[in-house]
């Protein structure tokens, strides 16, 4: 028997709210979207942390700026770093930036080792950056983390918005929490928030294509003050009010 | 220090098993250790004590351990090896990386026979509970 899923519950047991950030789709902006939201959280006085389950592609560390020697601490697990005044969780801690062919079972091995060993002790939200798509790791954490809820990230595009569908699909068809769709990049008026809403699910807002935000990667404070950084910013209460219903609802 | 950790997640898992199983007190647990996860048996055993004493179902159980030894495939050309023929080629900090996840060995080693990264894990990997025994 593999015992770590045993205790994914407890280790879980002090967070108050979990935010699966997520598409259909990747080149969306969900790692921006995702490290922006926990900078943001941090700022407005929560505890936060931020868990990269990008296996393949992690780059919120980038997007964080942080120093290549950071690594978690051990004390009977292991203690995510403070990274700008939130905890840092990522597998480029262990794979050091190296690329790393994972097949399935090592994806999900991977996942519920993090998930397993993981201290993050008592936190206001846990935001998780993952991967695109409805493979392997949307599936672990649908499976091992059933009250986390998904933020998912479309933009305008036809193309994205037949991937998101997907992912909306399945996680409707499981019932699972979903705190709302988030219109990435957008640059003319979509149609997206009346296709959302026909799902009966929220369109929590959009966050415009901001060519600012490249030459902000690695400079937290500085992707807080650009146009996309202001415009989640403006949408925090919103995202705020619906992720709390989503926690009353555990 | 994480294999306090594991150590949680070993009696969780065996707490729930003896539930299920109607055991009130459970007197032995055997865990298969994988050699590539390189626990320190020791450390392992020492929280498995210190973690059991506080709980009263495992108030006097006995932990045996086995050492499973690790095995890779290539997907490519079918070649299998081991982790003494690994471990000569990694330095302390991807050792490490390994210890706490062990699949972070895909980062770092390729099949000593065609050079390929795209292997797996046939055996040896990790920590398992293979037996809960109790009354």
């Amino acid at each position: 028997m593999d015992p770590r899923p045993a205790i994914i519950t407890t280790r879980f047991q002090h967070i108050k709210t979990v935010i699966a950030v997520a598409s259909g789709k990747g080149g969306v902006g969900k790692s921006m979207i995702a490290t922006t939201l926990a900078l943001t959280l941090t700022k407005q006085g929560h505890q936060v942390g931020l868990f990269d389950l990008d296996v393949y592609g992690p780059s919120t560390h980038l997007i964080l700026g942080t120093p290549p020697t950071l690594q978690p601490t051990e004390d009977k697990g292991i203690i995510p770093p403070q990274v700008h005044g939130l905890s840092f969780m990522s597998p480029v801690f262990f794979t050091h930036g190296k690329p790393t062919p994972l097949r399935g079972p090592d994806i999900t091995n991977m996942i519920l080792e993090l998930l397993a060993i993981t201290q993050w002790g008592p936190l206001d939200y846990l935001i998780l950056d993952m991967p695109p798509g409805i493979g392997d790791e949307t599936l672990d954490v649908i499976h091992y983390l059933p009250h986390c809820t998904f933020l998912v990230v479309t933009t305008p595009s036809k193309v994205v918005q037949g991937a998101v569908d997907k992912l909306l699909d399945i996680l409707q068809e499981l019932h699972h929490p979903i705190l709302g769709v988030l219109e990435n990049m957008t640059i003319y008026n979509s149609r997206t928030k009346d296709t959302i809403t026909k799902r009966n699910l929220r369109y929590l807002g959009s966050l415009p294509y901001d060519p600012s935000l490249e030459t902000a990667v690695g400079k937290p404070d500085q992707i807080l003050t650009t146009p996309f950084g202001q415009a989640l910013k403006k949408l925090l209460p919103t995202i705020e009010r619906y992720a709390a219903s989503a926690s009353s609802n555990r | 220090m994480h294999e306090w950790a594991l150590a949680e997640s070993i009696l969780a898992a065996a707490e729930t098993t003896a539930t299920h199983e109607h055991l009130k007190t459970v007197t032995e647990l055997s865990i298969n250790l994988g050699e590539l996860q390189q626990i320190d048996r020791s450390i392992l055993r020492f929280a498995l004590k210190a973690l059991a004493s506080e709980l009263p179902c495992f108030k006097n159980v006995k932990f045996i351990f086995k050492t499973e030894k690790s095995h890779f495939t290539c997907n490519v050309c079918a070649h299998t090896w081991n982790y003494t023929d690994l471990k000569k080629k990694l330095g302390a900090d991807e050792a490490e990386a390994i210890h706490f996840i062990p699949e972070a060995m895909l980062a770092y080693a390729r099949c000593t026979k065609c050079g390929s990264p795209d292997f797996h894990i046939t055996k040896g990997r990790g920590v398992t509970l293979t037996t809960v025994k109790g009354t």
